[in-house]
């Protein structure tokens, strides 16, 4: 019997496949037997892991392949399963032992004060995971078999990375939310899916459609159904490969008004996703990758901005300046404990609490725009008075650099608007252009938090109150004689873009995987015709 | 760089500067333990001339040891093919692990 169950949308598309139940492993129990049956139950399950991945790298290339290499030589190694077995001697569970003599392990690499060996906590993470779930008898993630709808209470972004999708398959969760990280890199790579459907999610068995546009998942879809889902399949997959087709060339609306699209840059996997020759820039870089021990360091800041603009070969780069807070903090920079982080010291507002750290980054800034057209955008900007205590350590720094023998240029300096406050005086504000971040507009303007699932519905860029905020500032931009871009989802939104060009705005900055979808959205758009967009 | 050493009983001894950017991290532990594990000899590492030594065919243990760009990596290798071992692994961090 067909069954309609409706969620939240958080990746469009079309996927019909057998359902296949993840089980969360915090849910997971087991009977605890002898010493010897404990010893023999990890054993087991530490084969059961090796040969899960070995099977991964046969399917995986370059990188990842090698990364997982890493795991298979710590998997095969003895000394990984000592300590945990030592602890089984002496009475323990496997599965408390294992996680035990894991957490250990786990807390010498986090200890580390190189970034490298931290970051390698989390492979070894990767690594009790995947033991445990044999031990749970759960399967491992590296066996789901590709094609499948993946039915889960939520995902973790390593999951779905160890899933091949190239062969379809879509995703029904029970919790999760459109804005999570994993729904991001669902929407990048194209698979459909729907989030919030509720308890109903323990029921998804047997055949199943998710169409992620609509937000619904089907059990059981009658033949008609899947015949008309197929054949929209089709129609959106054959949409998109005319896209993808058409990346390179302009975005020009009907009518002919040219659109600008620009990139959104967080790491150098999205320098991968398109080529540069895409996009008309990077509108939006993040340098959030700036943990705690790269604050302060000057070269290496130095050298990631330098490929950031060779990548963009010419194409005008716009750098942010740290954001950190809100829900980015970094150890020993950002407050600890505010009540309410969104509405705390972020962004600008750190950067001129540690102005040493802020001149640090303005310093790699202003060395690299020697290479190219690179722009610096600062984030959280409220007041004026803001824009000018930022404006005396940029002369500063570019002060001192004029006396010093290395080289350097003077980029443009202009303000991220996200401060509802800033948005209505956005006139006031003498910067060289305005970015309009639109996820915290929104979320300020609405009263709505980003990452509530139960308000997610308030925080809607198409409420009246936010598109007139960001014609406000499009109207500020031109009066001034600057440039006004939109950097925030709504900008790779097709459903908002229409609302967003009427209300003046021509350049768009969107995640790479999106780009020739919203290119594809405005070449559809008339802005000559009366109503359109509306 | 080998400071000499008997075949047998004595250990075989060097040491080689880590230039390479990550250090001894995941991949050049990787390439280390399994150039390691091709002889029959017992071969170590340590990051002080003396010690603590540790077992050099197990990446779990090399990477506890967290040896970053810029320290010294002493090596000492005990057995048949002991000379080859360290002379082996002397070249493996000379040439940055082959990753640059």
């Amino acid at each position: 019997m067909e069954q309609r169950i409706v969620g939240r949308a958080a990746s469009d598309g079309l996927a019909i496949g057998p359902a296949v139940i993840l089980r969360a492993l915090e849910a997971a129990s087991r009977a605890k037997g002898s010493i010897a049956e404990e010893h023999a139950a990890l054993a087991a399950a530490v084969v059961r892991a090796r040969q899960a991945v070995a099977e991964l790298i046969e399917r995986l290339e370059g990188d990842a392949a090698e990364l997982i290499g890493f795991q298979m030589a710590l998997l095969e190694d003895d000394a990984l399963t000592e300590a945990a077995y030592a602890r089984i001697e002496r009475g323990a569970a496997a599965d408390l032992a294992w996680r035990a003599a894991m957490a250990e392990e786990i807390a010498g690499y986090e200890s580390a004060d190189d970034e490298y060996f931290r970051a390698r906590a989390a492979d070894l993470a990767d690594i009790r995971d995947r033991v445990l779930r044999h031990l749970f008898g759960l399967g491992d993630d590296g066996e789901l078999p590709s094609g499948a709808i993946i039915v889960a209470r939520d995902l973790a972004p390593s999951t779905f990375l160890g899933v091949d999708w190239s062969k379809g398959g879509g995703i029904a969760l029970g919790e999760g939310s459109p804005t999570s990280h994993v729904a991001m890199l669902a929407r990048g790579r194209g698979v459909p899916m729907v989030v919030g459907l509720g308890q109903a999610w323990e029921r998804l068995t047997g055949q199943v459609l998710v169409d992620g546009g609509r937000a619904v998942v089907v059990v059981d879809p009658s033949p008609e159904l899947l015949l008309s889902a197929r054949a929209e399949g089709d129609e959106l997959m054959h949409r998109k490969a005319n896209a993808i087709a058409r990346q390179c060339e302009p975005a020009l609306t009907r009518d002919g008004t040219a659109v600008a699209v620009l990139v959104n840059i967080s790491g150098p996997a999205d320098m991968t996703t398109v080529p540069a020759r895409a996009c008309d820039g990077v509108g939006l870089a993040r340098t959030e990758f700036l943990t705690a021990n790269l604050l302060r360091d000057e070269e290496a800041q130095y050298r990631a901005y330098a490929e950031l603009v060779r990548w963009a070969d010419g194409r005008p780069v716009t750098i942010r300046t740290l954001d950190a807070g809100g829900d980015k903090p970094i150890p020993g920079y950002t407050l600890d404990g505010e009540s309410n982080p969104f509405l705390g010291l972020r962004g600008l507002r750190l950067s001129l609490r540690h102005p040493d750290i802020f001149r640090v980054q303005l310093r790699a800034l202003a060395r690299a725009a020697v290479l190219g057209p690179l722009k610096v955008m600062l984030p959280m900007v409220t007041n004026v008075a803001e824009l000018d205590a930022a404006r005396g350590h940029w002369r500063a720094v570019l002060d001192e650099l004029a006396g010093g023998n290395v080289a350097f240029a003077e980029p443009a300096f202009g303000i991220m608007v996200e401060v509802p406050a800033a948005a209505l005086a956005a006139q006031h504000f003498a910067a060289d252009f305005f970015s309009i971040g639109t996820n915290d507009l929104t979320q300020y303007a609405t009263a709505a938090s980003r990452d509530g699932a139960e308000v997610a519905d308030y925080a809607d860029v198409l409420h009246p109150g936010v598109l007139a905020m960001i014609a406000h500032v499009v109207g500020a931009g031109r009066a001034r004689g600057v440039d006004v871009s939109i950097c925030g989802d709504a900008a790779g939104d097709v459903r908002a873009i229409p609302a967003l060009l009427k209300a003046g705005v021509r350049a768009l900055s969107v995640s790479p995987g999106l780009l020739p979808q919203v290119k594809a959205a405005i070449r559809e758009l008339d802005l000559a015709r009366r109503g359109e967009g509306a | 760089m080998a400071d000499g050493g008997e075949i047998g009983m004595q250990d075989v001894k060097a040491h080689a500067l880590l230039t390479n950017e990550v250090g001894l991290h995941a991949r050049p532990s990787v390439k280390l333990t399994q150039l390691a594990k091709r002889f029959e000899s017992t071969v170590e590492i340590a990051i002080a001339a003396d010690g603590p030594w540790t077992d050099a065919k197990s990446p779990v243990k090399i990477m506890r040891v967290k040896a970053a760009k810029g320290e010294t990596l002493f090596m000492r290798a005990n057995g048949p093919d002991a000379e080859e071992a360290v002379r082996a692994l002397v070249e493996l961090v000379n040439r940055k692990f082959d990753e640059e």
